[in-house]
C-alpha cells in the first residue's frame, strides 16, 4: 500500500509547498514585469521563461551543480545545516520552484497587465498607499490570475520528472515522487502498479485543471 | 474653511504635441468650472493637482499648506493629498459591494469633515443600492456611487473630471439633480471639469476657461460668460447667466414672474417659492433685438436694453452684449441685421427673449 500512497502523498506535498512559495515569489516579479518599462525587462522575461523550453535534464544538471555540496548554494547549506541539499526534499522544493516559476509568473503578469492603472489611481486618491492599494485592489481584482498560477504551478510540479531524477534521485519518502515511482515500476516490469499510479496522477491532474476552468467560468459571469 | 481660502497652482508639463502652462488661483468654495474644448488640458490639470502626473513640475498650495514644490523637490504623494477624485468612468472596485466601495476612502482617512455617510447616501439616493455589486449597477448609478465614494474620504476639495461625459442624455438628466443638491447642501468645494457649457451654467459659481494648455479667462461665472474673450466658446450653446428671484405665480396661465435688477421675466411653470434666489440662464440664440418695442408678439419677455459691446465672434452671426439694468446678457444676431438696423454700442433697444432656463440656488 505504501508503494502506492507514499509517492502520491510526497508528490502532493512537494507540489503544495512549491505552489505556496511560488505565489509569494512570483507576485513581485509579475508585478514588476507588468509595470516596468525598464531595458532589463526582456532579460528578466527570458530568464523566467527559460524553464519552459529547456530540457528538464539541462535544468536538473545545472541545479545539481549549484545545489550539490561543492556548489555555491549547496556548500553554504551544508555549512548551515550539516546536510546536503541534493537528494533531499528541501532540494527538490528549490528545484521545483525554479522549474515551475514561469507557470506562476505568466498568469499573474497577464492578470496585472489587464488590470490597468485606472482602479489603482482611484484607490490612491481615496487615501490608499501604493502597498495598500496593491493588496486591497490589485490582488483581489487579479484573483483569476492567482487561480491560474496556483493550479498550473501545482499541476506542473506534480508532473515533473527529469529535474527530480537529476536533483533528488529516488529515495522512498524523501524524493521518490509519483513520476519517479512509475518509472521505477515500469523498469521492473511491474505494469499493474505503474497503471495504478498513472491513473491516480491522471485523475488528480484532471480534477485540478477542471476545477480551475470551472471556477474561471463562474467568475466570468 | 475660511471663505478666502484658495488653491494656488502653477504647473508646467511638456508633451510631444501639447504643452500645459497654468498659473492660477482657484477659490475653495462653491463649484468652480474648468471649461475648454477637448484636448485643452483640463484633465491633465486635474491630474497634476491630484499628483497623478509624475512628469509635471510646479507648485501647489492648498489653503496655506504646500502640497507640491518641484523647485524644492517636495511633493506629497497621491494618497497624502486630501482630495476626492471623480473620474470620467466610475472606476468602482468590482470585488467590493457598493457599501464597501463608498467606505473604502472613509476607512483610510478617518478624520471627519462632518460629511456623514448616511447624509451622503441620502444625498445621492443610494439607499437601495448598498448591498449590490458594482456589476449590477447602471452607468448613472455607478457614477453616483463614485461621487459618494469621493465625498466620503474627507476631502479638502473634490476634483470632478467630466463625470457625466461617459453617460447618455437620459443618464445625465438622472444625475444632474443630485449634483444640484450637492451644490446647495454640501460645503465641500468642487473643481468641475467640463466641455459642456449647459452643465457649467447650471452647476458652477466660478469659471476658469482653458485653451491649448493655458488659462484664457477666469472669474465669477456671470462675468466670464459675457467677457469678449470667451463668449463664443460655447458655440450654439453660448449664452449668459443672471441672478434673479421668484416673484409671483400666476396659477391661471401656469407662469412664474421672475424679477432681476433690469426688469422681469415670465417663465412657464412654478419656478420656486416667492422670494427664492434663482439662476436664470439665457442662450444667445434665444435673444433677438428690436429697435422699437414689439407689439402683438407671442414672445412674453421683452425688456429694454442698452447695447454694451459689439460685435464679436464668428462668421455670419455676431454676438452682442447687452446691459439689462446692471446685468449683462449676450445675444446672437446676424451680420446683416446689424447692418440693416445700424446697431452700435450705446444704442437703446428691446431684447426679446424666447426662452430661459431657471434653477433654484437656495
Amino acid at each position: 500500500m505504501d508503494l502506492l500512497w507514499q509517492p502520491l502523498l510526497l508528490s502532493i506535498q512537494l507540489a503544495g509547498v512549491t505552489t505556496i512559495i511560488l505565489v509569494v515569489v512570483a507576485t513581485p516579479i509579475a508585478w514588476w514585469l507588468s509595470q516596468a518599462d525598464s531595458s532589463w525587462k526582456p532579460l528578466v522575461q527570458t530568464t523566467v521563461a527559460l524553464p519552459i523550453v529547456l530540457p528538464p535534464t539541462v535544468l536538473g544538471f545545472y541545479l545539481l551543480v549549484v545545489l550539490g555540496p561543492a556548489g555555491a548554494l549547496g556548500g553554504w547549506w551544508v555549512k548551515l545545516t550539516g546536510s546536503a541539499l541534493t537528494f533531499s526534499f528541501t532540494g527538490l522544493v528549490i528545484a521545483s520552484c525554479i522549474y515551475s516559476l514561469p507557470f506562476a509568473v505568466q498568469p499573474l503578469t497577464a492578470a496585472f497587465e489587464s488590470l490597468g492603472k485606472q482602479k489603482l489611481e482611484a484607490a490612491w486618491t481615496l487615501g490608499a498607499s501604493r502597498m495598500d492599494a496593491f493588496f486591497s485592489v490589485a490582488v483581489p481584482l487579479s484573483i483569476r490570475g492567482y487561480l491560474g498560477a496556483v493550479v498550473l504551478s501545482f499541476a506542473h510540479t506534480l508532473g515533473e520528472f527529469g529535474v527530480v531524477l537529476m536533483v533528488g534521485g529516488n529515495i522512498p519518502g524523501e524524493t521518490r515522487v509519483v513520476s519517479i515511482a512509475i518509472y521505477d515500476q515500469v523498469e521492473s516490469l511491474n505494469y499493474a502498479a505503474a497503471h495504478q499510479l498513472s491513473a491516480l496522477l491522471l485523475v488528480v491532474a484532471f480534477i485540478a485543471l477542471f476545477a480551475m476552468f470551472f471556477v474561471n467560468r463562474r467568475w466570468q459571469r | 474653511m475660511s471663505p478666502g481660502a484658495t488653491i494656488q497652482l502653477r504647473y508646467k508639463l511638456q508633451r510631444e504635441n501639447f504643452a500645459l502652462d497654468i498659473d492660477t488661483e482657484l477659490p475653495m468654495h462653491g463649484i468652480t468650472a474648468v471649461f475648454g474644448p477637448s484636448g485643452a488640458g483640463k484633465t491633465t490639470l486635474l491630474r497634476c493637482i491630484a499628483g497623478l502626473e509624475d512628469a509635471a513640475t510646479g507648485h501647489l498650495v492648498v489653503a496655506g499648506d504646500t502640497w507640491e514644490d518641484s523647485s524644492a523637490g517636495a511633493s506629497r504623494s497621491v494618497h497624502e493629498r486630501n482630495i476626492g477624485y471623480v473620474f470620467q468612468e466610475p472606476r468602482l472596485f468590482d470585488h467590493l459591494s457598493v457599501r464597501a466601495n463608498i467606505e473604502y476612502g472613509q476607512r483610510r482617512r478617518n478624520h471627519s469633515n462632518g460629511t456623514g455617510i448616511d447624509q451622503v447616501i441620502a444625498l445621492l439616493g443610494l439607499q437601495q443600492l448598498l448591498a449590490r455589486s458594482p456589476s449590477e449597477l447602471s452607468g448613472g448609478e455607478a457614477q453616483r456611487v463614485a461621487i459618494a465614494r469621493a465625498l466620503l474620504c474627507s476631502p479638502r476639495f473634490v476634483l470632478m473630471d467630466e463625470p457625466l461625459a461617459s453617460l447618455d442624455q437620459g443618464r445625465r438628466d438622472e444625475i444632474l439633480p443630485f449634483l444640484d443638491r450637492l451644490h446647495v447642501e454640501s460645503r465641500v468645494p468642487i473643481i468641475y471639469v467640463s466641455h459642456n457649457i449647459d452643465e457649467v451654467c447650471r452647476l458652477c459659481d466660478q469659471l476658469v476657461v482653458i485653451d491649448a494648455g493655458r488659462v484664457v479667462a477666469e472669474g465669477e461665472l456671470q462675468d466670464v460668460l459675457v467677457s469678449t474673450a470667451v463668449a463664443g466658446l460655447g458655440g450654439d450653446q453660448a449664452g449668459s447667466v443672471i441672478q434673479g428671484r421668484a416673484d409671483s405665480y400666476d396659477a391661471e396661465d401656469d407662469l412664474t414672474r421672475l424679477t432681476f435688477s433690469g426688469g422681469s421675466f415670465w417663465v412657464p411653470g412654478k419656478a420656486g417659492a416667492s422670494g427664492a434666489a434663482l439662476r436664470i440662464r439665457i442662450r444667445a440664440n434665444d435673444v433677438s433685438l428690436c429697435r422699437v418695442k414689439p407689439e402683438q408678439s407671442t414672445i412674453l419677455n421683452v425688456v429694454p436694453a442698452v447695447i454694451d459691446k459689439m460685435p464679436f465672434a464668428d462668421s455670419a452671426s455676431v454676438l452682442v452684449r447687452l446691459l439689462l439694468g446692471s446685468e449683462r446678457i449676450v445675444a446672437r444676431v446676424t451680420q446683416r441685421s446689424v447692418r440693416e438696423l445700424d446697431l452700435k454700442p450705446g444704442d437703446e433697444v428691446f431684447a426679446q427673449i424666447k426662452s430661459v432656463t431657471v434653477r433654484a440656488t437656495s
